[in-house]
């Protein structure tokens, strides 16, 4: 690799990429993402490679390891380029007849393509999945394209050309309107405008700025900026360096946390080929400006992802918010102005700059631009990442995206916007995601947390789980959140447990507005929002449970039992041998019966019986019926 | 330094710039509750009673009184109904930790604070903070600092600090509001101190 430096040697460089490519040659891509790997996709990888090695066809096919194309439900997932031919679930043993049928004969292995689950349609194409089919990737797509470790593949896709516009033909003042005018709002949380974010610092008086990317993901279930990270880390690089270039910065940090190993390690393969390439260091690309990018592992701690928090950790001290007043942008790290934007806004920014804002802005609604990457989870059929516009409603994404709710549930509610978040009833799906209007349903975007919930949820349990989660992830520094998420925990199990009290309602709703005004950052004043979305959309649930000790989701063990109907057990013992607590009194022939006081409520019963006599059955707030006699247990087959 | 003039509690109040609200409250002879405030400290925001209402062209909101900085026609309310029920709730909370404080006792009696609202989990520690930073921002030795994190969070000293430089200092000790410091410090001297001098060991009586 030699120094770039000027854009003129970057076209040339580009063309001499591309020249070496050959676009029709077939080129078999394995996501190499987290979730692919973790369902063995270096296995196939190298099931590939040696495969190709041993039939010599090194010459008529390419394999790539690229970043998470999104389908995680269905990994490890292999594209063949260019016709877009998808398999999913491939294992290594299906290698050579993917190889043979596939590559050699032009011909589709048909077991390993997508089945819709609900039409039984098999779709060959990538596009024609309807996971992806009503998507519009802009910021993920290129995930698929490229072998994240390389940077050869980045240019040969247009990277860094934003860049060398912004470097060669645009002033300073330029790209901030360019990105004023695009209307981007942060992707990480708090959806500020991030234009207006850039010009404060740049107008700030001190001549030492930085520019700082958030990659403290946290929120249980969300993977967006991982699978960017991990993807396609050089579309941040690249956003990080025009973001300084704007404001006048000449620093950077990548604040990446250390439970995404593969994210650090292919940021820090991207940051050393940009700087070996020039796009890092000084006199980038010929033009003067200088700037230097550093990585920072986090340590494990759930409020770095706020930005007072992040900065003290960056500054090598303990990560707990700092009550400041003056925003960061004036005074950041090190007292200094300092931009701080997650993973996702950096990504857009050379977009942005190469398609400009009158583009960016077609899509979205009224005060939310452009795409935003989901992560949708739970209870839904095609779990993975998806990238909308905003403005797509929550059932389009759940329905023609995700596939619906799995097993033939009903659907009850998506929580949204992470563990701060709230849960959106089935009567609001038409609702239209965007900043302002997810806020207005009482729940917010957040970084992009979707997790959907069917009927066997129950949303008390639900707001128990996410408190018990912030109550973990307190620092501990303001008295209100320490003590106050506690209070609210113990008081939640207690519901869930079937002691709940009267009162108990009205004392979370006290200490939610105490949380709420007086605690000292983000995670603190919306650490209530769990609580107070599901008390307001599912009131009947926490009444139910306090009042009648029911559980209406049968979900909440203190407060289900597991009771066989006699009526309908037909004896077979399945129940009896599953039965992990020997909680099950019966034998052949012989009716059974639930011994209520050794039962644990592990559900095995429930789940073994099968459908078609449906006989263990959980009911909630109401006795258990007495057992019938133990004489009158014998079973009679019953005649058609 | 320019003046500021601002309004508290309906008094007009002459600050300098860069001042908080608290200081210019406390110049003035208007008393705010605080608990992990110390002037020879850097504010620390942490237990949130010196919260009071601040109104700027209308908009209200509530802040810490010991961070925000005053400004030019401020309306400063250091009471409300609001504050009031917000303070008795912190309280409240706290006194599930140190039921036993008298500084808490005191400030219980002014709000109606109920010591008995919250299931009691007494470990004392109430986390101000201020044994922890008076040892590193005015000793400089950081012998005490905090471990662990949230609800599991507390002080601990550091021995090899500790042992050397804590007999002879002790200055934290009366700036914590429960007994706290002294039982961690006792603690921590009877398991890990090593005792050379023989006035040390008659510290310590079985």
């Amino acid at each position: 690799m030699s120094q770039i430096n000027s854009p003129a040697e970057l076209d040339l460089l580009r063309k001499d990429i591309l020249s070496k490519r050959d676009p029709d040659k077939p080129c078999i891509s394995i996501c190499a993402g987290a979730g692919c790997l973790a369902s063995g996709a270096a296995e196939v990888i190298n099931g590939f490679k040696t495969e190709i090695d041993k039939q010599s066809l090194n010459a008529i096919v390419d394999t790539k390891g690229t970043g998470c194309p999104g389908l995680c439900e269905r990994g490890p997932i292999v594209v063949i380029k260019p016709s877009g031919i998808c398999y999913l679930q491939v294992t290594p043993e299906d290698v050579p007849e993917i190889i043979s049928q596939t590559i050699k004969d032009k011909k589709v292995v048909d077991r390993l393509l997508y089945v819709d689950p609900n039409t039984g349609k098999k779709a060959i194409y990538e596009s024609d999945i309807p996971f992806y089919k009503y998507q519009e990737r802009n910021v993920i797509c290129n995930n698929i394209k490229i072998d994240s470790r390389s940077i050869d593949d980045y240019l040969a896709i247009d990277g860094y050309s934003a860049l060398s516009k912004v470097l060669t033909g645009l002033s300073e003042e330029e790209v901030l309107e360019e990105v004023k005018k695009s209307q981007l709002r942060g992707r990480g949380g708090g959806g500020f405008p991030a234009g207006k974010k850039w010009e404060g610092s740049r107008n700030a008086d001190e001549k030492t700025k930085y520019v700082i990317v958030n990659a403290d993901e946290g929120d249980p279930g969300a993977f967006m900026d991982r699978a960017l990270l991990e993807g396609n880390p050089h579309s941040i690089i690249e956003g990080l360096i025009i973001g300084a270039y704007a404001i006048g910065s000449h620093e950077g940090y990548i604040y990446v946390r250390q439970e995404y190993p593969l994210a650090v390690e292919n940021v820090n393969i991207a940051i050393k080929q940009a700087e070996e390439y020039g796009f890092l260091g000084k006199d980038i690309l010929g033009s003067g400006f200088d700037f230097v990018v550093k990585v920072h592992q986090g340590a494990g701690a759930f409020v770095c992802g706020e930005s007072s928090a992040l900065m003290t950790a960056l500054e090598g001290r303990v990560g707990e918010p700092r009550p400041k007043y003056i925003r960061s942008n004036i005074k950041g790290l090190w007292d200094k102005p300092s931009v701080l934007n997650n993973v996702e806004t950096w990504a857009n920014v050379p977009l942005i700059i190469n398609k400009g804002a009158d583009w960016y802005t077609q899509l979205g609604t009224e005060t939310s631009k452009g795409t935003k990457i989901f992560s949708l989870v739970g209870k839904i059929t095609n779990t993975g990442l998806v990238e909308v516009p905003m403005g797509m409603t929550l059932k389009d994404i759940i329905y023609k995206i995700g596939g619906g709710i799995p097993g033939g549930k009903k659907f009850k509610a998506v929580q949204t916007g992470g563990p701060s978040g709230g849960c959106i009833p089935e009567d609001q799906l038409n609702l239209k995601v965007g900043f302002d209007e997810l806020a207005k349903a009482n729940s917010m975007m957040g970084s992009g947390g979707m997790i959907v919930m069917d009927e066997d949820n129950c949303m008390v349990d639900v707001a128990r789980y996410f408190i018990e989660f912030l109550c973990d992830e307190s620092c501990g520094k303001c008295v209100p959140c320490r003590e106050g998420t506690i209070q609210m925990l113990k008081i939640l199990t207690n519901i869930t447990e079937g002691k709940g009290k009267e009162g108990d309602i009205e004392l979370l709703e006290q200490l939610s507005e105490v949380l709420n005004d007086a605690a000292l950052c983000a995670l603190g004043q919306t650490a209530p929002n769990p609580f107070l979305s599901t008390l307001l959309y599912f009131r009947d649930e926490y009444e139910a449970h306090i009042k009648d000790k029911k559980c209406t989701a049968l979900s909440c063990k203190e407060l289900i039992s597991y009771y066989i109907d006699p009526e309908k057990c037909t004896a077979c013992t399945l129940c009896f041998k599953k039965c992990p607590s020997d909680a099950i009194i019966g034998k052949k022939k012989m009716i059974h019966v639930v011994d209520q006081e050794n039962c644990t409520k592990c559900d095995t019963c429930f789940e073994v019986c099968p459908t078609k006599f449906g006989a263990v059955i959980k009911i909630s707030g109401e006795a258990v019926p007495t057992p019938i006699p133990i004489e009158d247990r014998t079973y009679i087959k019953k005649s058609k | 330094m320019s003046k500021i003039l601002l309004q508290i509690d309906g008094i007009e109040v002459k600050a300098e710039e860069g001042e908080t609200i608290l200081k210019a409250s406390q110049n003035a002879g208007i008393s705010i509750p605080t608990i992990c405030y110390n002037e020879k400290l850097e504010s620390f925001g942490g237990c949130r009673m010196c919260t009071v209402e601040v109104e700027r062209n209308g908009y209200i909101k509530h802040v810490v009184s010991c961070v925000y900085p005053v400004e030019d026609k401020l309306i400063v309310r250091t009471r409300s109904e609001k504050i009031d029920s917000t303070r008795k709730m912190l309280l409240e909370l706290l006194m599930a930790r140190a039921p036993d404080s008298v500084k808490l006792k005191e400030l219980a009696e002014e709000y109606g604070a109920d010591k008995n609202r919250f299931e009691k989990e007494a470990n004392f520690c109430i986390h101000c903070g201020l044994c922890v930073r008076y040892c590193d921002e005015v000793k400089k030795l950081n012998a005490v600092g905090f471990v662990n994190r949230g609800a599991k969070k507390e002080i601990s000293f550091v021995p090899e600090i500790a042992s050397k430089e804590c007999w002879d200092c002790k200055e934290c000790f009366p700036l914590c509001p429960t007994s706290a410091l002294q039982t961690a410090y006792v603690l921590i001297e009877s398991l890990a101190f090593s005792r050379t001098s023989s006035e040390n060991t008659t510290t310590i009586k079985d």
